[in-house]
């Protein structure tokens, strides 16, 4: 709830949606954000590091089970979508699928839970979702980006990149509209990845806090909106996951 | 939407996560698999060559039978053929013997006859020179006529 003096609507949603932060500027850290995200991420790869390196080939636990089916479906999506070689496609598929579902599944615990809970140990902003904030999602995008592009080089060489990015679509004499081409393309890979991400976890994260506005009704209207956000949850993961690879097999594949 | 310095925190995370994936989670569970599924192919052909070799073994087996069934009927023939050879040889034995039997019995026959007849001719003998000497009523010398006795012996 809010801090106690005005209860509008307005003031309910624009609490919620505060980040609780440190810092001046472009130095400012959003801690909420930092700490989930880290927390949680601690959580699942260290718990799945532990449970690896008791991993055996014989009869697998049920953990093991379900660790390894998931990790061999993200890695089937791989081999079927990118032909390359580098052996850092199929650890950045888990990471990105693990991490942004577990994230984004925080966005099913009740919308005042936590804030309600740190408000008694004195944090009065608390945003607890954090996908809901473009800097994670920035992050994440501009980290593919960035190994994108290293991939790129790597793969064609410095010559074969240039190559590349002055001659395809239209050859090497329309060099200015295919460089204009390219620039268009790249950069609207990392933004459209973050935003997809961000918008439909920021609107799903918005719609529970309305329905948390309604009172005694919300109980009929957040079950539902709950299941079907399951679904956002798992799809947005799978869709960061799936077209990172996609650019990444792109990266490292000729266009023409 | 304030972009700020959380992004490089979380370009931070996001590199620490890979790096905990990409060293610790994916490498030992992508090995995990790989060695299961090779242990479940191993098995599956030891398997199925467990059950070639059954297969062969049961046809061997079934081979093995047939061969002593068939030996074993040999060997009942030939004991049947050996059976009969020797029931043949000791009807022919006995009859050989049957027939030295008969010979011998015959043999012996001729001889007690012979030897019934030399006595009866010598009884005759004296019962004719008896008869004689009553005939005659007198001393009638033996001696001079053994020699017409022996003659008339010969005779009978």
């Amino acid at each position: 709830m809010a801090s106690g003096e005005a209860l509008t609507t307005s003031g309910y949603i624009v609490h919620h949606l505060t980040n609780l932060t440190v810092g001046h500027g472009f130095w400012t850290v959003h801690l909420d954000t930092l700490i989930v995200s880290g927390l949680i991420g601690l959580f699942g790869f260290v718990g799945m590091a532990k449970l690896a390196s008791k991993a055996t080939s014989g009869v697998p636990g049920k953990m093991q089970s379900f660790v390894e089916m998931l990790v061999s479906f993200i890695d089937q999506q791989v081999k079927d979508t990118y032909h390359g070689k580098s052996p850092l496609i199929t650890p950045l598929a888990i990471t990105i699928f693990v991490w942004v579902l577990l994230m984004n599944a925080m966005d099913l615990i009740p919308v005042d839970f936590i804030p309600w809970v740190l408000s008694m140990g004195g944090v009065h902003f608390f945003k607890s979702v954090p996908t809901t904030d473009p800097n994670l999602t920035f992050g994440m995008s501009l980290t593919v980006f960035v190994m994108m592009i290293v991939m790129g080089f790597k793969v064609k060489g410095f010559g074969g990149f240039m190559h590349e990015v002055f001659t395809v679509p239209f050859g090497a004499k329309l060099a200015p509209v295919n460089l204009l081409f390219r620039l268009i393309e790249d950069v609207a890979k990392p933004i459209s990845l973050s935003l997809r991400l961000f918008g439909n976890m920021y609107a799903g994260e918005m719609v529970f806090i309305l329905i948390a506005l309604l009172g005694l009704w919300q109980l009929p209207l957040a079950l539902p909106w709950a299941l079907f956000h399951i679904l956002i949850i798992t799809l947005q993961a799978f869709v960061f996951m799936m077209l990172t690879i996609v650019y990444m097999s792109m990266a490292s594949e000729s266009h023409g | 939407m304030n972009i700020n310095a959380t992004l490089i925190g979380e370009a931070i995370w996001f590199g620490v996560f890979i790096w905990i994936t990409m060293k610790y989670v994916w490498p030992p569970l992508a090995k995990a698999m790989a060695d299961r599924q090779k242990l479940i192919a191993d098995g599956l052909a030891a398997g199925e060559r467990g059950k070639n070799e059954l297969e062969l073994a049961a046809k061997r087996s079934a081979d093995a039978l047939r061969d002593a069934k068939a030996k074993a009927a040999e060997v009942i023939a030939a004991a049947e053929k050996r059976g009969a050879q020797m029931v043949e040889e000791a009807k022919l034995t006995a009859k050989v013997e049957a027939d030295k039997v008969v010979v011998a019995s015959k043999a012996e026959i001729a001889q007690l006859l012979e030897q019934a007849r030399a006595e009866l001719r010598d009884r005759v003998a004296d019962l004719a020179v008896a008869g004689a000497e009553r005939i005659l009523k007198r001393e009638v010398d033996a001696k001079a006529h053994a020699e017409m006795l022996v003659a008339l012996k010969q005779e009978l």
